[in-house]
């Protein structure tokens, strides 16, 4: 646990290099006292004269001599006789290397300061992540995490920069004001008298007003910490923000959080500037008391002019010291509050032991002996309510069991209990004869597998979430050679010396060997199993095909989908299903595609061939013209426009009968009617921007789609001539703009569906893209590209929280996130809720014959969501009101007119 | 085939023979032009009904599935409705359908079709007299199968 003083955890993590650092303070003082003594000499010496009398005379320099009690005189260096020019340069000279030598001091010992103070903040941010990871399961219902996190990262900030100056500070500091203190005394007792009371009352009013400050400054970081939490929350509830229109109740919590913020940081500037008038005057009404006491003094004859002098003198270093002194002990308490505040919340009752979860590379296998077993287990949660109530049940090791219970029976906290998601209040369970609890999360985690409903995914890919449970401790040493071996042996250290682990992050962190494989290669089909297992291989191709690939991480992939275009064609006409697709032909007019598509027919790259703005571009009007399409296309685009205005008119705006209206929008309905009154009026009234608006109309159309009849085979046969007049010519600005359709090439800016269709699917076939998955998949294994599109797949970004996946893909893919796992017990939590019954049913399955493939027989408790699953299972319990009630194979239930009868005809 | 030629094929169907031409385009313009190759089923008994079809050419068997086996109940020509009862009330298809030749239809969603009644009263109003009349049509025959069946049984 964490020292609640801050200056004692300081001291029992430092202490060793604060002693050195304040040796280090304590030698720096002989040059800087060398150096204040220097100028005097120098003065005094060379520049007025005194002992250069005569032009010849000499001074002896750097004599080094001593007169010891015992050995008499003592000459180390019997020095070098200069004059007086040689010894100005000769002084000035050693003047000059003090300034050095001091430069030097204050470098080392602030750059030393500094380290520390950044490895105290290291340690005590990994503690404080180290406890987190440690917290009792029920903790988590009350904390915030964004409160949490601005804990670690921002409030122990100031912690740092202390450290240093922990114990150095105040001994420098208190150091040089006693010695003040000592001299003022030596000259007067009664003027030392003074000093010190004033001193007294500066060392004491000043802390106490400034206590007002250190309650102000608590206040202004626990409602910045309230802020963290608000703003994190206004992120995660958004949607019901934006749905239940609060958005300007937040709004007002935010801004009267941030006025309540603004009060006490203003309150604390008032203070502070007020402390500090106080604290100035104080240090200022001590000269006049010496003017007025002391001069007093003097004219009566009680003081000597000259120790008034010297008394004043002594005094102007005194301030100085104090003050830092006090502000010292200012940013001590302050640091100490920040501190108290953050370690308050991190001291949690019930902490895991460290032994719980220490790293080891052993694997699990057959370290978890026994039947789990729970014996009078009580769950009550912090409200009182009872979640489970005197339940004795043992799952024995191979055994399948449905557990079958409705919301509130207690079900779901059964599997969790077992999980050690949350922590039984009475009883315990039991592994074998050992208490679950007990055990090393070493053993738990890996002999026990648990999924539910609400799985949570890291921020990264499907890959990485997928293979997450497997990483438990560092299995391989890596070998490193060179510079990365100073790295790394640097990485060690500063780590072993904040108290850090050191363990390699960059290691493999998967035991391959536990799962029959050399590396990741060789386990990915057992993954891909998994996949399948769980319905989701679907899911990955349509993430793979929807993604632009990165060809340089799959060379082979351009090539084979390429190739994919042909075999995918003869595929379809096989399963006469020929039609489906339209290809792009550079000879032909692709009738599934819009205008625009075959005009340019390829992609464009670069903004300026984007549909927006194409119609502006120079170049390409000038080719409409030049091929004698801009009248026909500008005649289309009216004919469009009158379609649409006929159609749309009488619609409201928000109609959602605009959204197959793709090349309009319902505010342009107005502009295009205005638009054709004025060209019925008369052709010639048309500016040249109402003429390419009209033109841009043409540019989405798709006739199999619209069917107004505007696209003749003699305009088809125009826009392929343009097209290939538009390319021939293409100015060389615009090569890199656009992307050719090329049969034989790789589309590097399509997606990876575009690139294997090469084409477009048509409209008229209902589920055409069903149908073409459906004949595609198969084809994809013929390639060989069918584990290097689930690999692509696996590269998808799952997002914060996996939220870039459907609620369906993240249960799929946290089921397979389990099934991965070697474990000798699996729990499953309704896992499938968000599935349809059939998939659902479909996946247990599955999911039951992938865990017994290769011999192996785990143990699996199902929570399942309907009764009629129990069937699949040796054995069925049957929850209700936090008691098991029923507990029997599914014959001896069926037979029983009890709950399970009843649950089963629900 | 244009969209106004769909226009006048959905002038044909007695459902929509009240209906405006205007507003048929529209309902044309909104739905699905889908087409079936002999054999291919454009919906099927027992599952949701989401959307009606008009055929506009071709032809198409309605199947229920009996007991027995399939059996077929009628012939669908061009011009002919199917599937409106079930994208007006709630009911899964009664019955499977299923192109007898190459099908070319107009596939109105159900989504479709009560945005354009609810916009369009008197699209509604066109539409309720035909199912009134249907109605009225069906108790008739109903009654006379009644007075039947109890004639049959004084016997």
């Amino acid at each position: 646990m964490l020292d609640p003083n801050i200056s004692r955890y300081i001291w029992t993590h430092t202490k060793r290099q604060q002693l050195f650092v304040l040796a280090m303070v304590a030698l720096s003082m002989v040059p800087y006292f060398m150096s204040l003594n220097l100028p005097k000499q120098i003065v005094n010496g060379p520049i007025q004269g005194n002992g250069f009398a005569d032009p010849a005379m000499t001074q002896v320099f750097l004599q080094i001599a001593f007169d010891l009690p015992v050995v008499g005189h003592l000459t180390l260096f019997p020095g070098i006789a200069l004059n007086r020019i040689g010894t100005l340069f000769a002084l000035s000279g050693v003047f000059l290397m003090l300034v050095v030598v001091n430069g030097l001091f204050k470098y080392y010992i602030n750059t030393y300061k500094g380290r520390l103070g950044e490895r105290l903040l290291r340690r005590i941010r990994f503690t404080l992540v180290d406890h987190i990871l440690r917290f009792p399961p029920a903790t988590f219902k009350r904390i915030k995490a964004a409160e949490i996190s601005s804990m670690v990262k921002d409030e122990v900030e100031p912690l740092g920069g202390f450290t240093g100056d922990a114990f150095v500070a105040p001994a420098l500091l208190g150091g040089q004001a006693v010695i003040a203190l000592v001299f003022i005394f030596l000259q007067s007792i009664p003027l030392g008298m003074i000093t010190t009371v004033l001193v007294g009352v500066q060392g004491l009013i000043i802390p106490r007003m400034r206590r007002r400050l250190l309650v102000l400054g608590r206040e202004r970081q626990l409602t910045a910490r309230e802020l963290a939490g608000r703003v994190s929350e206004i992120v995660d509830g958004i949607h019901t923000i934006h749905s239940y229109d609060t958005s300007n109740f937040e709004r007002a919590d935010i801004s009267a959080r941030l006025g309540r913020i603004y009060k006490i940081r203003f309150d604390i500037y008032q203070w502070k500037f007020m402390v500090k008038f106080i604290n100035n005057f104080l240090a200022s009404v001590t000269p006049f008391l010496f003017y007025s006491i002391g001069g007093y003094l003097a004219l009566r004859g009680q003081l000597d002019i000259g120790q008034l002098v010297a008394v004043i003198g002594a005094y102007k270093d005194l301030p100085g010291p104090l003050k830092e002194l006090i502000d010292w002990d200012q940013n001590r308490q302050d640091v100490q509050i920040k501190y108290s505040q953050v370690i308050g919340q991190f001291a949690v009752d019930g902490l895991l032991e460290p032994e719980i979860q220490a790293v080891s590379a052993e694997s699990a296998d057959g370290k978890l002996t026994g039947s789990l077993t729970a014996v009078n287990l009580g769950v009550t949660d912090d409200t009182g309510a009872v979640g489970l109530e005197r339940v004795n049940f043992s799952v024995a090791p191979g055994e399948t069991i449905a557990i079958i219970g409705n919301a509130g029976s207690g079900a779901d906290i059964m599997a969790e209990v077992m999980a050690r998601i949350v922590w039984p209040s009475q009883g315990q369970i039991n592994v074998g004869t050992v208490d679950l609890h007990s055990l090393p999360e070493s053993v738990s985690g890996r002999s026990i597998t648990y999924a539910g409903t609400d799985a949570y995914f890291f921020f990264g890919t499907l890959r990485d979430n997928l293979l997450y449970g497997l990483k438990h401790a560092p299995i391989t040493d890596r070998v490193f050679e060179g510079p990365e071996l100073m790295q790394r042996q640097w990485e060690q250290r500063e780590a072993v010396w904040a108290g850090n682990p050191e363990f390699d992050i960059h290691s493999d962190w998967i035991d391959f060997a536990q799962h029959g494989a050399e590396d990741i290669g060789a386990m990915m089909p057992a993954v891909y199993e998994a996949l399948d297992a769980v319905a989701m291989t679907r899911d990955m191709f349509d993430l793979a095909l929807r993604s632009t690939v990165n060809l340089a991480a799959h060379g082979a992939l351009a090539a084979k989908a390429v190739e994919m275009r042909q075999v995918l064609r003869d595929a379809l006409t096989q399963a006469d299903l020929n039609g489906l697709i339209e290809p792009f032909e550079p000879g032909t007019y692709n009738t599934e595609a819009t205008v625009i598509e075959n005009l340019l027919f390829g992609n464009a790259r670069s903004p300026e061939l984007m549909a927006g703005a194409i119609i502006n571009n120079q170049y390409f009007r000038k080719m409409l013209e030049k091929c004698g399409l801009a009248e026909p296309l500008f005649t289309m685009g009216t004919e469009i426009a009158r379609n649409a205005i006929e159609l749309f008119s009488d619609l409201t705006p928000d109609h959602p009968f605009f959204q197959q209206l793709t090349f309009m929008k319902p505010d342009d309905i107005p502009t295009y009617a205005i638009l054709l009154n004025t060209l019925d009026k008369s052709a010639t009234n048309l500016s040249d921007a109402d003429r390419a608006m009209m033109i841009r109309l043409s540019f989405d159309y798709i006739e199999p789609r619209y069917r107004f009849g505007l696209l003749t085979p003699a305009m088809m046969v125009q826009i392929v001539e343009f097209r290939t007049a538009f390319h021939d010519a293409l100015p060389a600005n615009l090569k890199e703009a656009i992307e050719l359709y090329d049969p034989t090439q790789y589309m590097v800016s399509g997606t990876l569906l575009d690139n294997m269709l090469f084409g477009r699917i048509s409209q008229k076939y209902r589920d055409g893209v069903e149908r073409i998955y459906g004949v595609a998949s198969g084809v994809l294994r013929e390639l060989g590209i069918y584990d290097t599109l689930l690999s692509i797949g696996l590269d998808f970004h799952v997002g914060a929280g996996g939220k870039r996946l459907t609620s369906v893909q993240r249960q799929k893919l946290a089921m397979a996130r389990a099934l991965i796992r070697r474990s000798d017990y699996y729990l499953f939590n309704r896992p499938l809720s968000a599935l349809d019954t059939r998939t659902q049913e479909q996946v247990l399955v599955s999911t039951l014959k992938y865990l017994r493939k290769d011999g192996r027989a785990p143990a699996v408790v199902w929570v399942v969501s309907t009764a009629k699953f129990a069937v699949l299972f040796d054995r069925v319990a049957v929850f209700e009101k936090g008691r098991l009630v029923e507990d029997g194979s599914h014959a001896e239930l069926t037979q029983k007119n009890g709950i399970f009868k009843e649950l089963m005809s629900a | 085939m244009l969209l106004n030629d769909e226009v006048n094929m959905l002038k044909l169907v007695p459902l929509f023979a009240g209906v405006s031409a205007a507003k048929l385009k529209l309902l044309a313009f909104t739905s699905e032009r889908v087409s079936y190759r002999a054999g291919e089923v454009l919906c099927r008994q027992g599952e949701a009904g989401d959307a009606a079809f008009v055929l506009l050419s071709g032809r198409a068997d309605v199947i229920i599935e009996g007991p027995t086996g399939p059996i077929k109940v009628a012939d669908l020509e061009e011009n002919a409705i199917v599937g409106e009862i079930a994208i007006l009330c709630d009911v899964a298809r009664t019955a499977t359908v299923k192109a007898a030749s190459a099908v070319e239809a107009l596939r109105i969603s159900k989504d479709t079709f009560f945005k354009l009644m609810s916009d369009f009263p008197e699209l509604t109003i066109a539409v309720v007299r035909v199912l009134a009349n249907r109605l009225s049509q069906t108790t008739l025959e109903l009654s006379e199968a009644r007075g039947r069946v109890v004639a049959l049984s004084k016997r």
